[in-house]
């Protein structure tokens, strides 16, 4: 079977980000960025999968600026099989990444989609669930284990109470969730390889896709700062404290 | 045009998040001075309809009763919230796991956007919602006929359980899908509050260096009547539960007391605490993140530091 991932350019989950000044968004000027850490762990559970046999082809796909080439690259350094980019400057929110990714679905027909459970800039949590519905797929999202069972999947997901298993008939759409398994490091031959691996660029137009944002950031401001406050000499201190100074303990 | 609550009643009961998320509702309502509905869809719905009708503020609930719905599936739920939507200018879902599976679903089969995660209301178009693990704040705005919204609990003060006796309407189950199933689930039991409703948590981190060490925090914790909470790190190294995990991907919590124990405070676990009123950090690293946003910081070593703390909490 064939596998279709995502896998977002987003700023580095180590970058400390700051708010510009004018409010209009962060700043991106000069940050690392990386591969969306969950869409990591999704192009490895690719790997895997086909390293046991059961996948055939691995296609890894972005959505965004040129330069998300790059992250392309390193899904296919992983082993990813060969890349599509969606290429626009306009800011694409989940509707439309959903729209653009199902578009590519309808052509090249996987049978599994593997998404991030959440992009770490925008923290929507939105994209595959929005793509499962496009496509009328079931979804299995937050996923810590994928097992392919004769002509479905079954899911083990992480939810607020513990854990919950579903069954999904094939074509199925995964989020895949940070315990899924650990991402693998690119070795440098195999980054090698991956620049002659095929890497097709495409737009929003060729897709017939209308991208137009559907929600308007009015503006982007620095949460409330928490500061620092005061080091205890010992636990009786500290009990004492709360009791009495912040009344938050009986 | 009324809004629409969807309940969590995921595990047969009515959940506490659906409390704070028709408070939003209200602070929606309040500029629009419309109705307020709450869809229950479960199966033998009907002590759940009975306490969400006890919520007060609430005009009518609608009542969808199927096993198709026992388990919360997001296919079933949401081409049932699709089938309800005609007249509703927003649909609002606790930001839960059950939330979150659903509304983006309903959002994508109206070809609306989704708002995710709100934790403050502006205008009934205009919400505020956190990126970047919290370190921004965006205020968006939408251009949608219908506004579908996950809202965050700590961002709103849940609503009280009872006084109200809403109207209840049994609603018609359109065709549903039945590409997923149910298998079965793991839930972790507990006696001690549920992260998300708790005042006090206590927190271990990689510090805490295994699982059996746990339970010198659940000492702690059992003390104050207080919920226990996890590192990523701790949950990775399968000291405890995922369901403990707090921060950006895991559970977002604001008590009246964190309690942060051999815990180093990454900007992810940060992201799901730095609401909390106040913050005690624990560790013996003095120069540990998590001491520049803790009200109380003790340095010292947590195997000397829990123990005392169990014993000075019985001194009283
Ligand atoms: C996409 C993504 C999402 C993430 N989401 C989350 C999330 O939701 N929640 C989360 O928590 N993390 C999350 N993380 C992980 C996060 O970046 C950190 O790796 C993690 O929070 C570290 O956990 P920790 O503080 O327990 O461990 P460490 O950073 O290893 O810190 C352990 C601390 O314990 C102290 N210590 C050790 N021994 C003792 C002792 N005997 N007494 C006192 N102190 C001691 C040390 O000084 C140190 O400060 C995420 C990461 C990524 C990339
Ligand atoms: N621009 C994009 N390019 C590629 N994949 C994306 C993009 N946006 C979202 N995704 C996928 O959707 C997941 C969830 O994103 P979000 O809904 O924005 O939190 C990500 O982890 C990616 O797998």
């Amino acid at each position: 079977m064939k596998i279709l991932v995502g896998v977002k350019r987003v700023v580095d989950y180590n970058v400390k980000i700051r708010v510009k000044a004018d409010n209009t968004g962060v700043e991106t000027a000069n940050v690392k960025f990386s591969m969306n850490p969950f869409d990591e762990i999704a192009v490895e559970e690719a790997v895997r999968l086909k390293e046991a046999g059961k996948v055939s082809e691995i296609i890894a796909v972005s959505l965004g600026i040129a330069q998300s080439q790059d992250t392309i690259r390193t899904a296919l350094a992983m082993g990813a099989d060969r890349g599509i980019l969606v290429q626009t400057d306009v800011d694409l929110q989940p509707l439309a990444v959903a729209k653009l990714l199902k578009a590519i679905i309808d052509k090249e027909a996987p049978s599994l989609v593997l998404l991030g459970k959440q992009a770490i800039d925008d923290d929507s949590n939105q994209t595959g669930q929005m793509l499962a519905a496009l496509l009328d797929w079931p979804q299995g999202t937050f996923a810590s284990k994928i097992t392919v069972t004769g002509d479905g999947i079954e899911v083990i997901r992480e939810v607020d109470g513990g854990l919950e298993t579903v069954a999904l008939t094939l074509p199925a759409l995964v989020t895949t969730d940070l315990r899924l398994n650990e991402p693998r490091y690119a070795s440098l031959p195999n980054i090698m390889k991956a620049k002659k691996k095929q890497l097709d660029v495409i737009t929003p137009a060729d897709l017939g896709v209308d991208v137009t944002p559907r929600l308007t950031t009015l503006k982007v401001e620095e949460p409330p700062k928490r500061k620092a406050g005061i080091k205890v000499a010992d636990v009786a201190e500290l009990v004492n404290r709360l009791r009495n100074e912040a009344k938050v303990i009986p | 045009m009324s809004l629409l609550v969807i309940a969590e009643v995921n595990g047969g009961a009515l959940k506490s998040a659906t409390l704070n998320t028709v408070a939003a509702a209200q602070a929606i309502a309040q500029t629009t001075g419309t109705d307020i509905h709450i869809l229950v869809a479960d199966e033998n719905a009907g002590s759940i309809a009975a306490a969400a009708q006890a919520i007060p503020g609430i005009a009518k609930v609608l009542v969808a009763d199927s096993a198709a719905f026992a388990h919360g599936l997001a296919e079933p739920v949401a081409a049932l919230v699709v089938s309800l939507a005609g007249g509703y200018s927003h649909i609002l879902a606790p930001s839960t796991t059950f939330g979150k599976n659903i509304l983006p679903r309903v959002a994508a089969l109206l070809d609306v956007a989704q708002i995710s995660d709100i934790v403050k209301v502006i205008a009934p178009d205009t919400f505020v919602r956190p990126i970047y693990a919290g370190n921004a704040l965006a205020t968006v705005q939408s251009a949608d006929s219908v506004k579908v919204i996950t809202v965050r609990g700590t961002g709103f003060d849940a609503v009280p359980a009872d006084g109200g006796s809403a109207a209840v309407e049994t609603v018609a189950i359109p065709a549903l899908p039945t590409k997923s199933k149910f298998v079965s689930q793991q839930l972790a039991k507990s006696e001690r509050p549920e992260l998300t409703a708790a005042k006090i948590i206590i927190s271990g981190g990689r510090g805490m260096g295994s699982g059996e060490n746990f339970h010198l925090i659940e000492t702690v914790a059992d003390k104050l009547g207080a919920a226990v909470g996890a590192s990523r790190a701790a949950v990775d190294s399968g000291f405890v539960s995922n369901d403990l995990q707090v921060g950006q991907t895991g559970k977002i919590v604001a008590p009246n007391l964190y309690v942060a124990v051999g815990i180093s405070g990454a900007i992810q676990h940060l992201a799901g605490m730095s609401g909390s009123k106040v913050i005690v950090a624990i560790n013996k690293d003095e120069e540990a993140p998590i001491f520049q946003v803790a009200d109380y910081g003790l340095v010292g070593d947590l195997f000397q530091v829990l123990p005392q703390l169990s014993q000075e909490l019985d001194k009283h």
